[in-house]
């Protein structure tokens, strides 16, 4: 009977620690506007001085950007510019671009942080207009263009915003974020195709 | 909305993206336990507070996330130009007679 009891718990507590993502498999379609979420990543916050940033590139396979607002994609994995000595790599491919920059004996800090952010993809010719519901910053074209990344702000939540399409952004928020943000987006994207 | 330019970015942003951070180029003393009563409260507590030309530090917060300079007046709310951190305070500025 207890031997029973403890196998039960066992399978209950294995089923636990199971992983569950965040609005996993959650999406909203308006007119011109499709938010969906997107697949886990993994992903890293690179900080790391000029000197270092050849070493890097060359471990990590992506050539770090280092003017404002770029990205660059190589292989399935994007390195996102978001300040003067800092990164968000994001690895798409399923390899681990932390064990890559572990090798790397160049100062610098990689930190992992796949867990920490949910992605949402937002596709459709009123993408832009959807985002520009709560984020400031000109989405137009000519002045972010297809690549340019940022981190930014969408209401009251801080995003990271990589345009990966002319009408294709990808939107990176914090974990905790995520319901603000997605609701937030499912509300404009009403709003952009009226 | 205020349209601020980061240096570091080297565009202008949303003010939503940015927070004020007081005024800048105020010196810390390098002998802070030597310091008086008096000069400490001026260093730690007295702002020049002034109508007009300020000079201020700000923080692109939501962006580069880094620390830079303003100048700005504080009747019109007008940025007359921005620099960034550790540069010395502009001789001239852009825009501003005299």
């Amino acid at each position: 009977m207890a031997k029973a009891a403890t196998k039960t718990n066992a399978s209950a507590m294995s089923s636990s620690a199971e992983r569950r993502s965040a609005l996993a498999g959650r999406s909203v379609s308006a007119t011109g506007v499709r938010l969906e979420v997107m697949p886990p990543a993994e992903r890293i916050s690179l900080r790391a001085p000029e000197a270092s940033v050849a070493a890097l590139s060359k471990a990590l396979g992506v050539t770090l950007p280092t003017k404002p607002k770029t990205s660059a994609t190589k292989a399935g994995r994007t390195a996102l510019w978001l300040g003067p000595d800092e990164w968000l790599v994001i690895d798409e491919a399923g390899k681990d671009p932390l064990a890559d920059c572990a090798k790397v004996t160049a100062l610098h800090s990689a930190v992992g942080i796949s867990h920490r952010n949910v992605a949402f993809c937002v596709t459709g010719p009123a993408a832009a207009a959807a985002i520009n519901g709560g984020c400031p910053q000109d989405l137009s074209l000519e002045v972010f263009p297809v690549g340019a990344a940022s981190r930014t702000i969408l209401g009251k939540s801080e995003i990271v915003l990589l345009r990966s399409a002319a009408d294709a952004f990808r939107v990176e928020c914090w974990r905790s974020f995520s319901d603000y943000v997605f609701t937030l987006l499912s509300e404009a994207a009403s709003d952009a195709a009226a | 909305m205020l349209l601020i330019r980061c240096p570091y970015c080297e565009e202008e942003r949303p003010e939503l993206e940015f927070r004020n951070a007081g005024e800048a180029h105020i010196a810390r003393s390098t002998n802070m336990a030597g310091e008086s009563d008096d000069d400490f409260e001026k260093f730690f507590f007295i702002r020049s507070n002034p109508k007009g030309v300020i000079y201020e530090r700000w923080r692109h917060m939501h962006g580069c996330a880094r620390f830079f300079n303003a100048v700005r007046d504080t009747v019109t709310d007008k940025f007359f130009m921005t620099y960034k951190a550790g540069e010395p305070k502009p001789a001239k500025l852009p825009g501003v007679a005299k």
